[in-house]
């Protein structure tokens, strides 16, 4: 850890795909190639090894401790699976995000509409317990 | 070089051509159809024969030969023969009979409907029920239709074979404005809905109105109006 930067590129960080093909993927840094790119790979998540520029990535927290540098495809889906980097990357509030939003652009009108309703339902119920509490104060 | 007023540009008229009909007032001219091609055509004079015995007689007359057959002032072409065939719309893959339709156009713009069939003419027939949302039985072109992935679950359901396009035509009423009559005090009769249309109705939407009820929300989905609201775009969304 130098300065104020809290995550590094460096062999075992987990990264976040944002463009291309494997958008919202993540993958695992398994090898630096210059100040632009790196060798990224993720087995477990249907990412193939590939060089990727940083521009097209983010970092995440995630870091595989005691990763060797170029390592296999097969002995790097042992290591995630031994670190359950997926699990771990899903329990973020980052990928649940991610996902909340990719669940909302897939909803059909009737599952927005009862959505709708749903959510007025539980805004009134909200409503009714703070009034109750707002009197008790008062 | 000089152009004439009324060109842009030498060959280039400067009104176009309906609009060169218009102020020639062409629409006040009625068209003479000629009788018939035969009857209309001079007779013609032979051109004649390069061979002969006056040689040079028949080449002058080769030479300065000029048909003297104009066509006649009168006669209108033809009006091309239409090759294409009156089909009726293909139906939208995604609607299938059960499909909760969103009306884009018309009095009932913004409603969601359910689809029964398509109709010989292309339009789909489609009620609200109108128990639930107020449409009627009607048709509905499904160009202003957005057809959603929400299915009312219409298996073992028929609609009568009566629901056909001519069922649905307007009766012809003679007009009433401007006319002596309603100068002298009548008033225009107010139709009265027939009473078989209402019964229909209620025969067509009863199985409709069972299936509805069988999904929790779905018929206070179907009384509610489709609208968009702020960040919503009608291309990106899913229906």
């Amino acid at each position: 850890m130098q300065g104020s930067f809290k995550r590094l590129v460096e062999v075992g960080r987990v990264v976040l795909i944002t463009h291309g093909e494997d958008a919202g993927k993540i993958a695992t840094i398994v090898d630096i190639v210059d100040h632009n790119r790196a060798i990224v790979d993720g087995p477990t998540t249907d990412v193939k090894r590939q060089i990727i520029t940083y521009k097209n990535v983010v970092l995440t927290d995630i870091v595989v401790k005691g990763l060797p540098r170029t390592i296999g495809t097969k002995a790097l889906a042992k290591f995630l699976e031994k670190e359950q980097v997926v699990e771990a990357w899903q329990k973020t509030a980052w990928a649940q995000k991610l996902e909340a939003r990719k669940r909302r652009a897939n909803m059909s009108d009737f599952d927005r509409f009862k959505l709708m309703r749903l959510k007025k339902q539980q805004r009134d119920i909200v409503n009714r317990q703070s009034a109750v509490l707002r009197k008790e104060r008062a | 070089m000089a152009v004439s007023k009324n060109q842009l540009a030498p060959g280039i008229s400067r009104l176009s051509r309906s609009k060169a009909f218009a102020k020639r007032a062409a629409y006040k001219i009625t068209k003479v159809v000629p009788k018939a091609k035969t009857e209309a055509a001079p007779a013609k004079k032979a051109a004649p024969k390069r061979k002969g015995g006056k040689r040079l007689g028949d080449l002058v007359a080769t030479l300065t030969y000029k048909k003297s057959e104009m066509a006649p002032a009168n006669v209108l072409t033809a009006p091309k023969a239409g090759r294409k065939a009156l089909r009726s719309p293909k139906l939208r893959q995604s609607i299938t009979p059960g499909t909760v339709l969103i009306l884009l156009a018309g009095r009932f713009r913004g409603k969601r409907v359910v689809f029964l069939k398509q109709l010989k003419s292309g339009l789909l027939l489609v009620t609200g029920p109108f128990k639930i949302n107020g449409v009627p039985l009607r048709r509905v072109n499904q160009a202003y239709a957005i057809a959603t992935s929400t299915k009312v679950d219409l298996t073992g359901f028929s609609v009568d074979a009566k629901f056909d396009d001519a069922y649905f035509k307007h009766e012809e009423q003679a007009k009433l404005k401007g006319t002596e009559e309603e100068f002298f005090g009548a008033k225009a009769q107010k139709k009265e809905h027939p009473a078989h249309r209402i019964a229909d109705q209620k025969t067509a939407d009863k199985d409709v109105l069972a299936a509805v009820a069988k999904v929790p929300y779905l018929a206070s989905y179907l009384n509610s109006h489709f609208s968009l609201s702020k960040g919503q775009a009608p291309h990106t969304l899913k229906f």
